[in-house]
């Protein structure tokens, strides 16, 4: 039987056959694709090295949640679920573009394993799909349209807004929807007209819509329309194939890669080079980035991978206060500059430090490291390993603000970020109460724990009471366990995350000897920075607790037992803090441990706790900077507590404790709202 | 433009607890840390700076005992070319003429346009910087926050004056300035900093090398001799809070409010 329409592979226009162009189009966009992508290529062959071949099936397991699940998507739950519709839209009608490229060189063309009735299911599911991306395409652009969330707005000082380009794209998504549906259409509508057996539409998809519309109309008309509608989809598929790498839809391509090759590591911080271990970092002539090319190609291809969302930006504590910095243009700043650099055509933008050039100081310093941006990408780009290598480029080049030098110049003579004087760096102790032994490891005696105290514990007056609580704790729960004193100094935590890698290196070997020295058995601390840098940074230590890993087990073994307070009528929060939480995984034991208090009402901060929870306001050197911003991170925290209902935020870290508290004070909150530590508070409730 | 900077090594004043000797002689110096002058860090930062804008290379120098070595290398670790270390033991217990007398010998030992001091040291009487451009005959302007470089070996000075003025004058080099705090953003030195340049040779000079008699400097040639160190007793109507920072803040605003510092 003589089909209903002739098929583009077949068709000749103006005596030219068809099918020449029809080899011409893909020839051409598969080639200016090839040449767009070598371009984009180039810098990451220049790139700093990072090995991120290992650990395969980690990364796989990566790729089948955060890509393929898109696990992260539903975060922000319109967003989010329009996103997985889009996706798995793209997934299932990939194979019907592909199709139909061929289709335009090979008549009845069909892909491999595409025949049979896997064939015949398949092409009713793509024309739902492709239905449910036309209808989410149109959902999405009336949003951007008119409904844009905040989060996409584009600061004045990052210049033009991108909904034109969002626009576009949409345009272009549904253009290939429709010109495909009317492709099918068209042919379906042909044979009804000749009164041949016609292919029946999924009831309504787009192709059964359109069918309908084109019932009636002459063939002559139809393979007008049907020739058209292949010309269009060709040409829209091949121009949004070259247009992708061009712009923030350049995720549709590297995702898949920026997943595979995403940081498996928690709390970590990349090697100043990978490849060259501490030993030999004198050997480097430069630190750290400070021109793009400085970057790894990992980080080259986080640039290229961000979609513009805004949610990191959104959660971004420093973003929230109006510091000057917004994660999400580190991202498009310096994905704007790479295509600068390795322009299409035309001459390359000269090379020049990122400082100064595309950031400032005050932005790469605003940051906290507290990881809420890292946690909420859904294509899994890094952000704290980039501010760190940017701090340590900073540092080697001596930009570094006089609020922050001083306190690193305390640290390298005396340890402790005041320069406060070594010895009295146990003075603390006095107050523990009679009843209660804190041992002097570096004065010989033998402890099975070492109870690592950190600066701000040791010497603020507040902090202090952390250490005398997490002793008396330590005493209470029968842990045979020691200090330091004058040996510990600073873990270096902050010193590592605000670029001076030396003078942490030099920390860490000081801690290390004098911690082996010691010959405890495992190490306890209740500072969640000097148990990450213990853990994350340090090596060839006994292993590492938090204080409420070893309360939740003593109260667990019967060794502690706590009694009702007597703030009964009170409601209490837990903060989270960013390196307990969201850098450590450790959300429930502080939780577990504070409802072990018989008696004691908890509340949450819906929507801002565990790995949502919003910064205090960071610690260390954070403490010292002087950062441009509106309004302390503490206080919007605070804020949240009252909202939640809370009397009493519950925090386990010393800095959070100080940010949280000074906050308080900053609100007016005085008398109504109060701050505890998670140690103080079990202290208070042990039966002795 | 050839720029010598005289920087001194002195105990930081705020990481140690300064506590004087029993006997008066000094200082308490057991558990002391040091680190280069403050202001004499700005003058070296100015320095740098300034060659950068208009060539040249930027000398430091430091009298001491061989401790003051790991000044001079912080200071070269920022930015200054040449190092050159000042040590004999005649030179101790000099007065700050005879400091100066050591400086002035050394500038006359290289060929410098300018010689920059800091304003003062954290354990100083600021009179170095005078008497040096006396010693020398060169011209001396103090308290400087601000130089530019202008024709003919011309400098145009700034000095904040009463009230957040500022004066400016016009001085012919070679000539003397002591550099106030606050002129620039003094660059950040890290241990990375210091080990790049740990193994620069710097010059050692002693007396002899500087062409000046032992009898007229150190102890032997100082005139002003240091007579005792002691802590002043109370005053009447001085009172000396005592307690946790918490009960000494309680104190002071029950104290401001008994005497009607505030409501």
């Amino acid at each position: 039987m003589e089909p209903a329409l002739v098929s583009p592979a077949s068709a000749v226009l103006a005596g030219i056959p068809a099918r020449l162009i029809f080899i011409l189009i893909p020839l051409v966009g598969i080639g200016a694709f090839a040449w767009i992508m070598s371009r984009r290529i180039a810098p990451l062959l220049r790139a700093a090295p990072d090995n991120r071949f290992q650990r395969i099936p980690e990364r796989i397991q990566a790729v089948l949640k955060i890509w393929l699940a898109q696990w992260r998507q539903p975060r922000y739950l319109l967003a989010g679920v329009l996103h997985i519709v889009v996706f798995f839209g793209f997934l299932i009608l990939g194979a019907r573009s592909t199709q139909l490229v061929v289709l335009g060189v090979v008549d009845g063309f069909t892909l491999p394993g595409f025949g049979g009735s896997f064939g015949a299911i398949y092409h009713v599911l793509k024309d739902y799909a492709g239905t449910a991306v036309f209808v989410s395409v149109v959902i999405l652009a009336v949003r951007r349209a008119a409904f844009a969330p905040a989060r996409y707005a584009v600061p004045e000082a990052y210049g033009k807004g991108h909904t034109p380009e969002a626009l576009l794209v949409l345009g272009l998504i549904a253009t290939l929807l429709v010109s495909e549906a009317l492709f099918d259409a068209t042919l379906m509508a042909a044979q009804l007209t000749r009164g041949q057996p016609a292919e029946v539409a999924p009831p309504l998809t787009l192709v059964w819509v359109i069918r309908h519309l084109l019932t009636g109309v002459a063939v002559g008309p139809l393979q007008g329309l049907h020739l058209a509608a292949y010309t269009v989809h060709d040409l829209t598929f091949f121009f949004f194939l070259c247009f992708l790498p061009l712009g923030k839809h350049f995720h549709v391509i590297t995702s898949l890669f920026n997943v595979f090759f995403m940081r498996l590591d928690r709390g970590n911080v990349k090697p100043v080079r990978h490849g060259v271990p501490d030993s030999r970092l004198d050997e480097l002539k430069s630190f750290g980035v400070k021109t793009f090319e400085d970057f790894t190609w990992k980080h080259m291809l986080d640039f290229y991978s961000c979609a513009d969302c805004g949610r990191c930006s959104d959660r971004c504590p420093a973003n929230r206060v109006k510091r000057p910095l917004s994660p999400r243009f580190i991202s498009i700043k310096a994905r704007d500059y790479a295509f600068a650099r390795y322009p299409l055509h035309g001459a390359a933008a000269e090379s020049k430090p990122l400082i100064g050039g595309i950031y400032s100081e005050d932005e790469i310093w605003s940051c906290t490291t507290c990881g809420a941006c890292e946690e909420e990408c859904p294509v899994a780009i890094e952000y704290i390993d980039k501010m760190v290598d940017l701090r340590r480029g900073m540092v080697d080049e001596g930009m570094v603000p006089q609020s922050l030098q001083k306190p690193l110049s305390a640290i390298e003579k005396r340890g402790n970020p005041w320069g406060k004087l070594e010895k009295k760096r146990a003075d603390w102790v006095a107050g523990a109460g009679d009843g209660c032994v804190v041992k002097r490891l570096e004065k010989g005696e033998a402890a099975e724990t070492l109870y690592f105290v950190d600066s701000i514990t040791s010497y603020d007056d507040r902090m202090q009471k952390i250490a005398q609580a997490t002793a008396r704790i330590l005493c209470a729960a029968g842990v045979d366990f020691g200090i330091l004193g004058p040996e510990e100094k600073d873990s270096g935590h902050e010193v590592r995350r605000f670029g001076e890698e030396m003078l942490f290196q030099s920390l860490k070997d000081h801690n290390t000897e004098a911690i082996q020295a010691a010959g405890v058995k495992r190490i306890v601390t209740a500072d969640p920075h000097a148990y990450n840098a213990l853990k994350k940074d340090y090596a060839g230590l006994p292993p590492v607790a938090h204080i409420s890993e070893v309360v939740a087990e003593a109260v667990q073994r019967g060794r502690l037992t706590l009694t009702p307070g007597e703030n009964g009528s009170k409601t209490y929060v837990y903060h989270d803090p960013c390196y307990l939480g969201r850098h450590n995984a450790l959300y429930d034991l502080p939780r577990r441990v504070i409802d072990a208090i018989p008696g004691l009402r908890r509340t949450e901060m819906a929507g801002d706790c565990r790995d949502r929870s919003f910064c205090c306001g960071g610690g260390g050197l954070m403490l010292f900077y002087e950062p441009e911003e509106e309004q302390r991170m503490g206080v919007v925290r605070v804020q949240m507590a009252q909202a939640a209902g809370a009397d009493v935020i519950v925090t386990a870290c010393p800095f959070c404790l100080v940010n949280i508290e000074d906050a308080i004070k900053v609100a007016g909150l005085e008398g109504r709202m109060e701050a505890v530590d998670l140690c103080e508070l079990i202290d208070r409730h042990i039966q002795r | 433009m050839e720029i010598l900077v005289c920087v001194k090594r002195v105990p930081d004043s705020a990481e140690n607890e300064i506590e004087v000797k029993a006997d008066g002689s000094d200082i308490k110096r057991e558990d002391l840390v040091y680190s280069v002058n403050e202001w004499d860090n700005y003058a070296v930062e100015e320095a740098i700076q300034i060659v950068d804008r208009v060539g040249g290379s930027v000398t430091v120098a430091s009298i001491g005992n061989p401790d003051a070595e790991e000044v001079v290398r912080r200071e070269m670790a920022m930015g200054a070319a040449n190092g050159l270390l000042l040590t004999d033991p005649a030179f101790e217990g000099s007065d700050g003429r005879g400091i100066a007398a050591v400086l002035a010998a050394a500038v006359r030992k290289g060929k410098y346009d300018l010689v920059l001091t800091g304003a003062q040291a954290d354990d100083g009487a600021a009179q170095v910087g005078g008497m040096v451009a006396a010693l020398l005959d060169w011209p001396y302007a103090s308290l400087v926050n601000k130089i530019e470089v202008q024709d003919g070996g011309m400098l145009r000075v700034g000095r904040e004056i009463e009230g957040g003025n500022q004066e400016l004058s016009d001085i012919q080099t070679p000539c003397v300035l002591s550099i106030q705090t606050g002129i620039n953003e003094p660059r950040y030195v890290g241990i990375r900093g210091i080990r790049k340049v740990a193994s620069v040779e710097i010059p050692v000079l002693k007396a002899a090398d500087l062409g000046l008699n032992a009898a007229d400097v150190g102890r032997a040639g100082a005139r002003v001799k240091r007579a005792d160190y002691f802590v002043p007793p109370a005053g009447a109507g001085a009172e000396i809070l005592q307690g946790s920072t918490d009960e000494i803040t309680a104190k002071l605003v029950d104290l401001l409010k008994a005497k009607g510092g505030i409501k």
